[in-house]
């Protein structure tokens, strides 16, 4: 598998890392028993940098939670496993780790965000414990003070009345609110990477707009490193400067927000984005992309989107393309776009 | 009882949030409301003190000594001396009883307790870790659950003997594999929720999230058993007791009470109508209150 061509900063691991927060490279996660397994994420690489809001966009079986789960070391095996690749984080090998050192870095270093906030909290557990339990765990802190930060962060995350909420069930919060201590409960440790996973889909748009915004401000106060996996670009543009397309477990393209609305290389984003109803033409039917995204383990040799692609040359059904460096900020999986002609 | 609002619909406008939640009673509040909201957990509550208060009290309550037998009062009926009368040695009855409440209280109190404790360790680790650990746990389960309790119970007794401590033990060990079964089917559940997945990723370590997040979310079927086999187990000590291996002649407990009554059935039946009584009492007060402590432990119960 290719490794996509670094961006010029290639240090290696060092204990001050002054190289990019996360590395992935060359990331592989297989499902299923050895020999028959499935790979649903193949030969993925991106870099996040510190201080970067980076989105990863793709549709469901794309790859892109599990890309999340594998940086957190989340998983679920004995089923999947990690086949190939280094999760680099400040430097420092994540899947070298011994597996009692994980329980270290979730929550402190790298915090997530889940797709379904009526679930994600204990029901049987206040939501004040809930947020403390996580402060308890990383950070000395007596009870009184460990309160007070409660209490502070769920008035950053814009719960009112905080000091009464405290002693509040999971039940008693709509699904906004919960989405909300789930924010909380992330920044409790002013994590350096805070993975959001879907963080707006199962609510509606409202309240979708108003986490959005609370992610913004998360952003803007606690100057944190956000990944944000989300099938929907407009909310990934909304919050990210970079954004990673990702197609039956691998990248497809990488550049900045801008340059993917403006010109997308590959004809998988130009689909995505051509399907985006827009306001202006309203009597026109939506374009879709023809097919259906191929099963894991069925793409054996070629691109895995030529089925599919509009703009497909008989190279495509041969060769699987790396990811080519198309401008010095865009690179897509992509012959035609590279300029291949046969 | 307020109900709160928990539905994102309810809620569009941010503005609204603050008046869309009502004030929380407190936690205090919510107990009384639900034990004392219904007449027969009251009930149920008002007899299981009663019945403990007399336990407690039994040497200052019993007006004769239990095991005081006497030739001149043999199967007496009952009168102001003798409230429920004499069995076939003279002995009083109703001391008998006030006596044998305290085995009785002590093995369905003690033993559910126990197996709850044992059972729920071994269930909440078969499911949650699973695999190898998981099938050995359940065989092992599966084989006891095989048996019927009193079997068990009896083929235990039969090899140990029937002191306190062994019957204790004997009806703790009949009763594990229900609550192993009970614990592993809830964590099995509970282990797929997200809450734990986000307990993970907060960088709880396995022991924590399985004392704080998993097991009280399985407490509430738990507790209920246990209310339940507080019944099984008077039930069942008494059975030993009948059978002639649980407490010991000439001690007192419902249980051999009624064995002993059955021998004289018509000299006296008062110490059988008085057990059978004492133990239907109990039993069903339990059973009540299992289902009262059910509601009480979950949060989202609203009545």
């Amino acid at each position: 598998m290719t490794i996509a061509p670094s961006l010029s900063r290639q240090q290696p691991a060092a204990s001050v890392h002054p190289g990019p927060l996360l590395k992935v490279e060359d990331l592989s996660i297989e499902f299923g028993p050895k020999g028959t397994a499935v790979r649903v994420v193949e030969g993925v690489s991106f870099t996040i940098d510190t201080g970067a809001a980076v989105g990863i966009v793709g549709e469901s079986g794309s790859g892109k939670s599990m890309t999340s789960l594998a940086v957190m070391g989340l998983i679920p095996s004995p089923p999947g496993r990690i086949a190939t690749g280094r999760i680099l984080f400040e430097g420092v090998d994540l899947l070298g780790l011994p597996r009692s050192r994980m329980p270290e870095i979730r929550g402190r270093d790298i915090a997530m965000i889940f797709q379904e906030p009526m679930s994600s909290l204990n029901p049987v557990m206040t939501i004040g414990d809930q947020i403390g339990e996580a402060i308890k765990l990383h950070q000395k802190m007596g009870r009184e003070e460990r309160r007070q930060r409660v209490v502070e962060l769920l008035k950053l995350v814009g719960i009112p009345d905080p000091e009464r909420r405290l002693g509040a069930y999971p039940h008693q919060f709509s699904g906004g609110m919960r989405q909300r201590v789930m924010i909380a409960m992330a920044v409790a440790c002013n994590p350096k990477l805070l993975i959001a996973d879907e963080p707006t889909t199962a609510l509606d748009v409202t309240i979708q707009a108003q986490v959005l915004e609370l992610m913004h401000k998360i952003r803007r106060t606690l100057n944190t490193t956000i990944l944000l996996i989300s099938h929907d670009l407009g909310v990934i543009a909304d919050i990210c400067e970079r954004v990673i397309v990702m197609y039956a477990g691998k990248v497809v393209e990488d550049a900045d927000v801008k340059t993917i609305f403006r010109s997308p290389k590959h004809p998988y984003t130009r689909g995505l984005l051509q399907s985006i109803p827009r306001l202006k033409d309203e009597n026109t039917r939506l374009y879709q992309i023809p097919g259906m995204v191929p099963l894991p383990g069925t793409i054996k040799q070629g691109c895995p989107f030529f089925p599919r692609c509009p703009d497909r040359i008989d190279k495509c059904a041969r060769e699987t393309p790396p990811l080519l460096e198309i401008t010095p900020q865009q690179k897509a999986a992509c012959w035609v776009s590279a300029g291949a002609t046969s | 009882m307020t109900i709160l609002p928990g539905s994102v619909g309810t809620l569009s406008a941010s503005d609204d949030i603050e008046h869309a939640i009502a004030p929380e009673p407190g936690r205090t509040a919510l107990l009384k409301d639900m034990l004392f909201g219904q007449a027969s957990t009251i009930f149920a509550f008002s007899v299981v003190v009663i019945f403990l208060l007399v336990a407690i009290l039994a040497p200052w309550l019993a007006p004769y000594d239990p095991l005081a037998q006497s030739i001149l009062s043999i199967n007496k009926q009952p009168s102001w001396a003798h409230w429920l009368g004499t069995d076939q040695f003279g002995r009083d009855v109703l001391s008998r009883m006030i006596h044998g409440s305290r085995n009785s209280l002590l093995f369905g109190l003690i033993s559910p307790a126990l197996a709850a404790f044992f059972g729920t360790i071994l269930g909440v680790t078969a499911g949650y870790f699973g695999g190898v650990i998981d099938r050995v746990i359940s065989r092992v389960v599966d084989l006891l659950l095989a048996f019927p309790e009193l079997l068990l119970a009896i083929m235990i007794a039969a090899v140990l003997g029937g002191a306190f401590w062994n019957i204790i033990a004997v009806i703790t060990v009949a009763f594990v594999p229900g609550f192993a079964r009970v614990a592993r089917a809830s964590t099995l559940a509970v282990k797929q929720e997200p809450y734990i997945e986000a307990a993970v990723a907060v960088g709880l370590r396995t022991p924590t999230i399985i004392i704080r997040h998993v097991i009280p979310n399985i407490a509430a079927p738990i507790l209920v058993l246990m209310t339940l086999w507080v019944a099984s187990a008077i039930r069942l000590e008494a059975s030993l007791s009948f059978l002639g291996i649980g407490t010991r002649a000439p001690n007192p407990s419902w249980g051999n009470i009624i064995r002993d009554g059955l021998n004289n059935l018509f000299g006296s039946p008062w110490p059988i109508i008085a057990a059978g009584f004492a133990i239907t009492c109990v039993v069903l007060s339990f059973n009540l209150m299992g289902d009262a402590v059910r509601d009480v432990l979950d949060p989202e119960t609203t009545r």
